[in-house]
């Protein structure tokens, strides 16, 4: 049963194109996973290694903008004459430089701001955010500033030997998200489960007892933040060829406050917490915006987050394990008493 | 050397209310430890007030402050109450995020009640400037701040001089001993937090007339006032005072001779430099990291 339930899931997911024929649906499942494998990047600093990055959203539009750049080209000049010109590159190949271009300034971002903790972590995040959207909104000979980049090309693959294939549809960007957010899954959870999954734990229960069994907290705090950053830049990437237009408002805060909503929502530290609040949170404008205009929708969210943090502080994942686990033990206890089983049985 | 005058009487100005806005939040943040994201939202609460009492009811302007003031502390009373007081024993982390759905909420709710239209104050005011040699500025902004002026130096001898600033000072210093000398720990708190947001709407209220209001007002706010405390380093009311005016000299001298388009991205440097090279504030007093 608990192998079946991956797989059931798994199936699920990739027939969606098949039963699903609603234009809009597919859009917010779409976007729903896109946000989701940003929530999942935050999950890893803010759930394994306990660090509230509050200016996460630098890191999704850094990968927007290098991503759309890199496929559209552009024709700065730095300083005095010096001049940088880009030619247009394949849209895949932005993709990936969104990738490493979000990661570096994860490790330098990370380098800096993890000199401090708690509020000031987050306080130094937030700025760091702040400073990138007003960069892309002044810096206008780079970024177009608010007149925003536009016509941003749709991803096309190669396939040796079969040639190529353009992402011209809804469906064939379905399945591209969901193959991008299955990598990114498999990323975080093989980090998670290995040793500097381990540490990154343990440096967020206690970290000075951390530090003095040798772990180096530093390093491994940048190390979530270069590959949570990647992550997020993976995501933003996704997100400009997805909506072929992107503008600085990208990087508002709210983007921020979604993924953090969809994290503590899911449950903060648990795999499966992001992609259940992202699903909770991607779909509950369709649910609501029959009778709520977007401002009503915002209060609901803030709201539910506020009752979140006070019912289940946990999140729903950890909620509903929990339940399932009690109720297996409750049932055993039950047949114990029965006479029908011995301690031990159901380990 | 005129603009340099006439930039620097504009920071004047405009750095009374930015230390308004971080006198409270010092308070709020400093003192009680609370990460307060719906401190700007308390500023634009502020401006908000004065304009449906002055421009939505048309009555008195003068009135309208007042009553922006008392309003903004009662909200912060009741968001202390109802919000905070249960989560006392969480961690920051967990407050924290109370806080950014406070925040929306009450963003939002101003946009549902306000819409999203900018609005503008009328002020009893003359328009002619008043002129004094190279510089010129409106009555609205010596009076703004005047009224500044007033409430920083009444904030400062409420926490140093009366019983009511002791009690405050003891309960933030050591809780528990507070308690057993009698000081109603609970009474503080939300006395505190009532302060410190009442401070907030002052500064809305006074800002209001002088910009225009909308229901993002509150964002940059927020931001601008943790820059402040961090600056003045946490807790000093001395501190913020001092650092509401850097912030506004930086912002008027960065908009006025780098470039207008990166005025609100100063206060970010200073976020960033501060904490990284200086973590104790420029006037050290208490531990940081951590």
């Amino acid at each position: 049963m608990k192998r079946a339930l991956p797989v059931f899931w798994l199936v699920l997911l990739l027939t969606v194109p098949l039963w699903l024929r609603d234009q809009y649906l597919l859009h917010t499942l779409i976007t729903t996973g896109i946000f989701t494998i940003a929530a999942m990047s935050l999950n890893l600093l803010l759930g394994y290694t306990g660090q509230l990055s509050l200016g996460h959203v630098a890191f999704f539009g850094i990968g927007a903008y290098a991503s759309a750049l890199t496929t559209l080209g552009f024709d700065v000049e730095l300083f005095a004459g010096f001049r940088v010109v880009h030619q247009p590159w394949p849209a895949i190949v932005g993709f990936f430089v969104a990738i490493v271009v979000a990661g570096v300034s994860g490790y330098m971002i990370g380098r800096l701001s993890f000199k401090v903790r708690g509020a000031y972590f987050v306080i130094v995040t937030i700025s760091f955010a702040e400073v990138t959207r007003l960069v892309a909104l002044n810096w206008v000979e780079l970024t177009q500033g608010p007149l925003a980049l536009t016509n941003i090309p749709p991803f096309t693959l190669g396939f040796p030997g079969l040639g190529t294939y353009t992402l011209w549809n809804k469906v064939a960007y379905y399945y591209f998200v969901l193959a991008a957010g299955l990598g990114a899954y498999v990323v975080i959870s093989r980090l998670v489960g290995s040793r500097i999954g381990r540490a990154m734990i343990a440096l967020k229960n206690n970290e000075s007892l951390a530090s003095s069994v040798g772990i180096d907290v530093t390093r491994y705090l940048v190390l979530a933040a270069v590959v949570s950053a990647a992550v997020a830049g993976g995501a933003g990437s996704l997100y400009a060829h997805y909506l072929k237009i992107i503008d600085p408002d990208i990087f508002l805060f709210v983007y921020t406050v979604t993924m953090v909503i969809m994290v503590i929502t899911g449950g903060k530290g648990t795999l499966a917490g992001p992609i259940v609040g992202g699903i909770i949170f991607g779909f509950l404008p369709v649910i609501v915006r029959d009778f709520a205009a977007p401002a009503m929708q915002w209060i609901l969210y803030g709201a539910l987050m506020i009752v979140i943090v006070f019912v289940l502080p946990q999140g729903v994942v950890p909620a509903v394990e929990h339940w399932v686990t009690n109720r297996a033990r409750r049932k055993l206890a039950a047949t114990i008493l029965a006479g029908t089983a011995k301690p031990g049985d159901g380990r | 050397m005129d603009q340099f005058l006439q930039h620097l009487v504009n920071a004047v100005i405009l750095g009374g209310t930015y230390a308004l806005l971080g006198i409270g939040l010092t308070l709020i943040f400093g003192i009680m430890r609370v990460v307060n994201f719906a401190h700007g939202e308390l500023y634009a609460f502020g401006a908000y007030t004065v304009y449906l009492v002055a421009a939505a009811l048309g009555l008195d302007f003068f009135l309208g402050l007042a009553v922006a003031v008392i309003a903004g502390a009662l909200l912060g009373a009741l968001i202390e109450i109802t919000l905070l007081r249960p989560l006392r024993t969480d961690d920051i982390d967990t407050v924290m995020l109370v806080m950014i759905g406070a925040w929306i909420v009450m963003q939002n709710t101003e946009l549902m009640v306000w819409g999203g239209v900018a609005k503008a104050i009328v002020t009893p005011f003359p328009d002619t400037p008043l002129v004094i040699g190279p510089v010129s500025l409106s009555w609205l902004r010596v009076f703004v701040l005047l009224v500044a002026l007033v409430l920083i130096v009444g904030s400062y001898l409420l926490i140093h001089r009366t019983k009511l600033g002791k009690a405050m000072r003891a309960t933030f210093q050591d809780r528990d001993t507070a308690a057993l000398m009698g000081v109603n720990i609970k009474g503080i708190y939300t006395a505190t937090f009532a302060i410190g947001s009442g401070l907030a709407a002052a500064a809305g209220a006074l800002l209001g007339p002088v910009f225009l209001v909308t229901p993002t007002m509150g964002d940059l706010a927020s931001l601008k006032a943790f820059a402040i405390v961090i600056l003045g380093g946490l807790g000093n009311i001395t501190g913020a005072t001092i650092g509401g005016f850097i912030l506004a000299l930086v912002e008027e001298l960065g908009a006025g001779y780098v470039s207008s388009g990166y005025r609100d991205a100063m206060g970010f440097l200073i976020i960033i430099a501060v904490l990284l090279f200086k973590p104790t504030g420029l006037f050290a007093r208490a531990e940081r990291v951590g």
